[in-house]
């Protein structure tokens, strides 16, 4: 008797990077020009700013590398004393702008993806509780929610940041700031998270896949991590983009009022800052890179940020 | 109707407490008053009295108490950098900030409104439509941005307008105005702008897309089949009706023109409240900064009850949900 059946031939599932690519999120990418121009945009500029020190072609931090006749070099233009150029200038002790934006980017950046991070934690467990569980735990998380968003985000995290800048001691001040400033931008940010995660848990948790979790016995925390925040995500995961332009912005203000970054760490909004002294005697590019790269940066994320709404809302396709 | 105010009224009030216990607290933890206040040379004898005079020896609950009392009678302590009380500091820097936030919030709601009422009727027209461009990236720049390019264009490049402070001031009263002289009017444009303007586009795209919504409705068609003018239809029977959102997020907004404000006196040097409370963050001036915070909280507290009882006086439909569902 011979054998019907046909030869077995090998088929290799699909690799993740393949189903990504075949996936409905990226055709929609795809076919955002706004998304794709902002995407790379935005990664360019992270990038750059992770790189820094090796793309860099000065160390701003490093004094012994900076020369003081080098100072108000115009952009392009050798300087008249030692000749050398620089791409977008010097400022009044020499260093190089486009080095000081290129760490100011990491320090910018890094605040805001701290204190959106922390924001998306602290907004994420209370909005679980407070959907979860119900009762007085979402009373109190939700009227302290409420009374929060009556003040202006940028408000409170000037508060926050006033009010740590009291309690550390003056010699703990300057280190300290960058993480007083992630705590203070974080804390006046999680609400939008909380809201929307306690609308989705509100749901997720009274739908089968739930109840049959804790009919098998899985314990409250397990059914919140594990079963409903994966489902919970995406709405996050907008929210958390538009968080970061915000985040950024809230930081370049605050270090442009003098109760941000240090002049030791500057980031864009140090560097404004100091460039905007300079506005009157006519050296232009000290304030215009970095208030250009800012507002790169910032319209991106967010551009970045509204095609993900979009995209990811089946309502609006 | 008296239950929810009465609900509302305690919750106010409620908040207040728990930010007077921050302003109180900030106060007992940060830095000790004592010596703020006494010199190097002071004696056991000196700080013991001094504890009491000041009634540090006293239980937590009874400071807080005095302190709200004080603090209700407008009495805040005495800045540590300026060496002054802090009401008579606060008193002088007021009616910088509030000029200010006049002007602009005047700006804000008669072009916000106008330039809304015009996107929305002209929805396709080209004016509309770079309008509505030019709002997107005006939402997008930080307010101190657009605060440096305004001097850079108005101070620096054209020379017209000038760059800090609030030009010359006259004295009515304990008001100093920059009202009545040349040099005070020319001041305020440019930070009237720069505050104003993320307000004007807010309030721009609202009245837009309500206007958008109303115009769809049936009452509208019905007023121009009656061969009513177009421009009774927009004005009377359309913006009339857009018009209770727009109160309510124009009233929520005015406590963010009195926060925003700090940031554009910092741009502008110019000497208010705002001003005021970034250099005592600065300078860690814990009783402006205490003062500061208790005034803006009952500002936005009472700005936020007044307009929730405003809405539930002006539509039934709220009133009728309460009484309802509960």
């Amino acid at each position: 008797m011979a054998d019907t059946s046909l030869p077995e031939v090998p088929v290799k599932d699909p690799s993740r990077l393949q189903l990504a690519l075949q996936s409905d999120f990226f055709y929609q990418f795809k076919r955002s020009p706004v998304a794709v121009v902002s995407f790379v945009v935005v990664s360019i500029l992270i990038l750059s700013a992770i790189f820094a020190p090796l793309i860099a072609p000065h160390d701003p931090f490093d004094p012994s590398s900076l020369n003081l006749m080098n100072g108000f070099s115009a952009p392009m233009t050798p300087n008249a004393f030692t000749g050398e150029t620089f791409w977008l200038g010097t400022d009044d002790q020499g260093r190089d702008v486009f080095s000081t934006i290129l760490y100011g980017m990491r320090i910018s950046l890094f605040v805001g993806a701290a204190a959106v991070a922390f924001a998306m934690v602290l907004g994420i467990t209370l909005g679980l509780l407070a959907g979860y569980v119900g009762g007085w735990t979402e009373t109190i998380i939700m009227r302290v929610a409420d009374v929060q968003l009556t003040f202006p985000a940028i408000l409170v995290a000037m508060l926050i940041f006033g009010i740590a800048k009291g309690v550390t001691p003056v010699e703990y001040r300057d280190q300290m700031a960058i993480w007083v400033l992630i705590i203070a931008i974080g804390l006046s940010d999680w609400v939008q998270f909380a809201r929307v995660v306690r609308g989705a848990t509100l749901v997720e948790k009274n739908k089968e896949y739930v109840q049959a979790a804790r009919l098998i016995g899985r314990t409250s925390p397990a059914i919140m991590l594990r079963h409903i925040l994966p489902n919970v995500l995406s709405p996050v995961l907008v929210i958390a983009t538009i968080s970061l332009a915000l985040a950024i912005i809230a930081e370049a203000t605050l270090s442009f009022l003098g109760v941000g970054a240090p002049p030791t760490q500057p980031s864009l909004g140090t560097l404004i800052r100091i460039g905007q002294g300079f506005l009157f005697s006519g050296e232009w590019w000290i304030l215009l890179f970095p208030a250009v790269t800012l507002l790169t940066l910032a319209l991106g994320v967010n551009l970045l940020g509204d095609w993900l709404r979009d995209a990811l809302n089946p309502r609006l396709r | 109707m008296l239950a929810y105010v009465i609900q509302r009224v305690a919750q106010s009030a409620l908040v207040l407490l728990v930010v007077g216990l921050v302003a109180f607290s900030m106060f007992r933890f940060v830095g000790d008053p004592i010596d703020n206040m006494l010199g190097q040379e002071r004696t056991q004898a000196d700080i013991d009295r001094l504890r009491v005079v000041l009634g540090l020896d006293q239980p937590f609950v009874v400071q807080y108490y005095k302190f709200l009392e004080s603090a209700v009678q407008g009495n805040f302590g005495v800045s540590y950098r300026q060496g002054r009380p802090v009401s008579e500091i606060l008193m002088e820097r007021a009616p910088a900030t509030l000029e200010l936030a006049a002007v602009s919030g005047f700006l804000a709601i008669s072009l916000g409104i106008a330039l809304g009422v015009f996107t929305a009727i002209r929805r396709n027209g080209f004016a509309a439509n770079a309008i509505m461009s030019v709002s997107l990236i005006g939402v997008s720049l930080p307010t101190f941005l657009i605060g440096i390019l305004l001097i850079y264009l108005f101070s620096v490049e054209l020379g017209w307008l000038p760059s800090f402070g609030r030009g010359e001031t006259v004295k009515i009263g304990g008001w100093s105005t920059g009202f009545l002289t040349e040099s005070g009017l020319k001041a305020l444009i440019l930070p009237s702008i720069t505050l104003g303007l993320y307000q004007m586009t807010l309030i721009m795209r609202l009245v837009r897309s309500e206007m958008l919504e109303v115009l769809r409705q049936d009452y509208i068609r019905f007023a121009r089949a009656r061969g009513l003018k177009e421009r009774a239809v927009n004005f009377h029977h359309a913006l009339k009706n857009t018009l209770v959102p727009v109160i309510t997020v124009t009233g929520l907004q005015l406590g963010s023109i009195i926060a925003f404000a700090i940031i554009t006196e910092t741009v502008f040097q110019w000497p208010g409240v705002g001003l005021l409370f970034i250099n005592a963050i600065q300078f860690v001036d814990i009783p402006v900064m205490a003062a500061y915070l208790m005034l803006i909280s009952v500002m936005f507290v009472g700005i936020n009850l007044i307009v929730d009882l405003l809405y539930f006086a002006i539509d039934p439909r709220l009133r009728a949900d309460r009484t309802g569902g509960h």
